[in-house]
């Protein structure tokens, strides 16, 4: 019988199994990508001119913030999701509360400035390119991520899909905020999140018939 | 399945062995008449997944439910590569919900090779006052012992068995 046979092939394969693969699979797929990512930004829109006295201003510690909170819980999500019958619904939860917190921020910020400037607080200089831009330096995460998936079990691909474009979005805005000159938190909270889902949504189509195994 | 992730050749074998009279029978009850050829495919399918993607078994949680996990992932890919769709009228709808006990099977494989580790003595009578549901004073008339040393000897029993579960996850990892 062939089954035999093929059980025979398999045990004579076997290595073991290292601890933590699976979080190794992660680190190398996301690092990998992370590097590419970096580099592109770099070479195609440069680092922000105002480098070294951005750091000393509270927009750019927020923008980093929430940029690292999607990126951890998005590579958790991606992490768990990769696992037959892994639930993601905690790190769901906890991606909507950042996007919330930063919504109470950008009203806040908004309610205290007079209403001539909310303008120039949600549109910015940029734009035009910001969504644009997030996802294009999301792209190298969503192939990272999907790499890692293909690898391991997934069972439910649009929702796996999903959580490698939150991941990959995250990763994207937090290249990108090294970039970007905005600081209105209106702005931010508008045009980076939708730099996020853009992604989620791409992740969550392909994931389908991508991450077949 | 702890013994193959070290990579214990033979008892991965004697495993895969087993898995694979399973999953056969939990294809075959699944597929209609006209596919059951494709059960050996889908063994051998979802013996290579399980295979490849071993790492993705966590050793704190059990086997056959990551197993079906698996097997049930590649029936519903199956499926839909072949774009099979069970159309049965509704009056005879439960039979397919009533059909749908091997994860109960499962279990119940599970619940037996635990029962092994207890102590011969007390293996009869947690089997009958735990998962027959028999009271503790209809065991101890029909098997003539006194009703606190049936108490006593399933409790002994049980104890037994979390110990060993207890000892095996430490030991393993």
């Amino acid at each position: 019988m062939a089954t035999d046979d093929l059980i025979a092939r398999l045990a004579g394969d076997l290595k073991p199994v290292q601890p933590d693969q699976v979080g190794r699979r992660v680190a190398i797929g996301f690092g990998a990508s992370l590097a590419v990512s970096s580099l592109l930004m770099y070479f195609w829109l440069g680092l922000r001119p105002d480098m070294m006295s951005a750091v000393w201003t509270w927009p750019f510690w927020v923008k980093l913030g929430y940029t690292f909170a999607l990126s951890l819980a998005g590579i958790w999500a991606v992490k768990r999701i990769a696992y037959p019958l892994g639930r993601i619904r905690p790190h769901l939860v906890a991606i909507a509360m950042a996007v919330t917190a930063l919504v109470a921020l950008a009203i806040g910020q908004l309610s205290m400035m007079p209403p001539e400037s909310h303008m120039p607080l949600l549109m910015g200089k940029s734009v035009a390119v910001c969504t644009l831009y997030i996802t294009t330096l999301a792209m190298p995460f969503l192939v990272g991520a999907f790499w890692i998936l293909r690898g391991l079990a997934p069972t439910r691909l649009t929702l796996a899909g999903a959580a490698a474009g939150l991941a990959a979005g995250g990763l994207g805005s937090l290249v990108y905020s090294f970039h970007c000159t905005e600081g209105g938190m209106p702005f931010i909270a508008i045009w980076y999140t939708l730099g996020v889902m853009g992604p989620a949504l791409i992740g969550a189509l392909a994931g389908r018939y991508l991450l077949r195994w | 399945m702890l013994a193959s992730l070290a990579g214990d050749a033979r008892s991965y074998a004697v495993l895969l062995d087993e898995v694979a009279r399973h999953l056969r029978s939990y294809f075959l009850r699944r597929l209609a008449d006209g596919h059951r050829g494709d059960a050996d495919d889908l063994v051998q399918d979802t013996l290579m997944a399980l295979h490849t993607r071993r790492a993705t078994y966590e050793v704190d949680r059990p086997f056959t439910s990551w197993l079906h996990a698996i097997a049930r992932y590649k029936l519903i890919d199956h499926f839909r590569r072949h774009r099979i769709r069970a159309t049965v009228p509704l009056d005879d709808a439960h039979d397919l919900i009533a059909s749908d006990d091997g994860e109960g099977i499962a279990d119940r494989m599970d619940v037996e090779r635990l029962l092994q580790i207890a102590p011969e003595k007390s293996r009869d009578l947690i089997y009958r006052t735990r998962i027959e549901g028999q009271s503790i004073a209809e065991v101890a008339q029909s098997t003539g012992l006194s009703e606190s040393s049936v108490k006593v000897t399933v409790h002994r029993g049980l104890k037994a068995i979390a110990a060993r579960l207890k000892g095996d996850g430490h030991g393993d990892r």
